[in-house]
């Protein structure tokens, strides 16, 4: 356990020398306060179209982080020959695998709630009321989201040959399931025998990633999501990246990690 | 000379920037010129624009549904009728509107069914004041393609309902700047001079203009939106029989007639202006001896 705390600790510290976050926080944060400062039909009462910005920007910046930040890390350790030793600690490549998860999943934690409090407080001092659980639940839904993202992305970079093909791939995968997974059920039942099947396989195989994006709840100040359905898509989340890692430590166990 | 080189070369600099700011200035202005006719979004993205715009119209009316919208997988599409954006409860436009958003249906498998926990699933409609959330998005649209005429009527009405007269009338003018043939854009105006500014004079001359328009169109052959005739020519019919042209209210309600999809029921109305008309014709004829 200690090892793995120790491999995630790097992967954060990682994160807050790196430019990245601070350059898509910076970011969301000018086009948020730019869009708030316009005034529409000199009404100020007007706050959720800035919500709506503010938290697609969030979503944006929190998947960029976490494909960018985990796509790196394995390949990262081959190239510069650290991975070795490393693995000489004496640390098993299963304990790599899982350190490096933990780690890329803490530190995008870390930056969705620094990205989170900001919204909070724009959000808040426009409306002047605070749904904090709402805030929490959205934020914790997309943590976990971003948990099998990570786990994805991770198998991503034991299997292709560089980062940024692992990047593309997965940001096509991420984008594809979050705007098309939840409708390819009626995709399917308009196509002809196999396809059917083959789709509707693929809808049942595939991580529902949409799930957990409720910014529409939260835009639009709809009720919670029940805590019970809550735990349940964070069981999901959690099965389907304990079976991403799992993937992944098969591949790496066995590849020869000489570049 | 060594010490000093750094400082010539500035100096150097500075003249040389002061020249091209001198050969600029006229060619700079020319790009104000340019700026003015045509928006710095409109030299981004050219035509293309269109296409955010539609987008932006489209994020109002998600906004004013907060959140419940079909998506292009869902089998009953969004309509390309915007008439229950302008549509209150109870209104024909409004219940038609209520049909087609019954696109969700019952959930087909479990993945779905629990998904549904997750998303906005009831059709609501803005209301309160907080129709106002909408009105951001069709500035943007209105600004990426100023030739969207539903995006001005649509923003008129709520600006209205929301009690900013002015603002309306202000944007209903841009828009009819943009769009002067627009007999929507003045068909809205003239509700405007109607029912906030109680100007009789000016609604009549907006929506006489409208008509004018709609007519235009129709010689010119481009096929204009037969309801808004009839809307157009309802109203000015009514304000006419308020100022007390009952003939003129009666023309127009046949006009109107001939408009409208559902001609029976502007026929007891008809008949009413008729009964009144012959009501007043021996009181002002001449009396004869």
């Amino acid at each position: 356990m200690n090892t793995i705390l120790a491999l995630a600790g790097v992967v954060i510290k990682e994160l807050y020398r790196r430019k990245d976050f601070y350059v898509l926080f910076v970011l969301t944060a000018v086009i948020t306060l730019l869009m708030g400062s316009v005034s529409f039909f000199h009404d100020t009462g007007i706050v959720r179209y800035v919500k709506e910005i503010a938290l697609l920007l969030i979503w944006i910046a929190a998947l960029v982080i976490a494909i960018g930040t985990t796509a790196r890390q394995i390949p990262a350790e081959r190239e510069n020959r650290t991975i070795f030793p490393l693995l000489a600690k004496p640390v098993t490549r299963g304990q790599v695998i899982v350190g490096k998860f933990a780690g890329c999943w803490l530190a995008c934690g870390l930056a969705l709630m620094v990205f989170y409090v900001f919204f909070g407080v724009v959000s808040g001092s426009r409306e002047h009321y605070w749904p904090v659980l709402s805030f929490f639940q959205a934020f914790w839904l997309q943590w976990v989201m971003l948990g099998i993202v990570v786990a994805f992305v991770l198998l991503g970079s034991v299997v292709f040959a560089a980062p940024s093909s692992n990047a593309t791939i997965s940001f096509i995968v991420v984008l594809g399931i979050l705007l098309l997974g939840g409708h390819l059920n009626q995709v399917a039942l308009q196509q002809p025998e196999p396809l059917r099947s083959i789709v509707y396989g693929v809808y049942f195989l595939i991580p529902h990633l949409e799930w957990y994006d409720v910014r529409d709840l939260i835009v639009y100040d709809w009720n919670r999501v029940g805590w019970l359905d809550c735990a349940l898509a964070t069981l999901y989340a959690a099965t389907y990246a304990g079976l991403l890692l799992f993937g992944a430590w098969l591949v790496f166990r066995r590849k020869p990690l000489n570049v | 000379m060594k010490k000093h080189g750094p400082y010539l070369i500035l100096i150097l600099l500075l003249a040389a920037c002061f020249s091209l700011a001198t050969v600029l200035q006229q060619r700079a202005s020319a790009w104000t010129k340019r700026a003015q006719s045509d928006n710095v979004l409109k030299v981004l993205f050219g035509d293309g624009r269109r296409f955010f715009a539609d987008g932006f119209f489209r994020q109002a009316d998600v906004s004013f549904h907060s959140g419940f919208y079909p998506t292009i997988f869902d089998q009953a599409r969004a309509s390309q009728d915007t008439r229950h954006l302008t549509a209150k409860e109870g209104e024909p436009a409004a219940e038609e509107h209520e049909k087609q958003f019954n696109f969700l249906g019952r959930p087909r498998d479990w993945i779905e069914r629990f998904g549904r926990h997750f998303a906005v699933t009831s059709h609501t409609h803005l209301e309160g004041k907080k129709e106002r959330e909408i009105l951001p998005w069709l500035k943007m649209s209105a600004e990426l393609d100023p030739q969207k005429i539903e995006t001005y009527t649509v923003s008129a009405y709520w600006l209205r309902d929301l009690g900013k007269v002015k603002e309306a009338e202000e944007f209903l003018r841009e828009g009819l700047r943009n769009n002067p043939d627009s007999y929507e854009i003045l068909f809205e105006l003239g509700r405007l001079y109607s029912e906030n500014y109680h100007d009789p004079a000016r609604a009549r001359n907006v929506w006489e203009l409208a008509l004018r328009r709609w007519s235009e169109q129709e010689a010119a052959g481009k096929k204009p939106d037969l309801r808004e005739l009839d809307r157009t020519a309802v109203y000015l019919s009514h304000l006419e029989e308020k100022e007390g042209n009952l003939a003129r209210a009666l023309e127009l309600l046949q006009l109107a007639k001939k408009a409208s999809p559902t001609p029976a029921a502007l026929q007891p109305q008809i008949d009413e202006l008729k009964q009144r008309l012959t009501k007043r014709a021996p009181s002002i004829a001449p009396k004869t001896p």
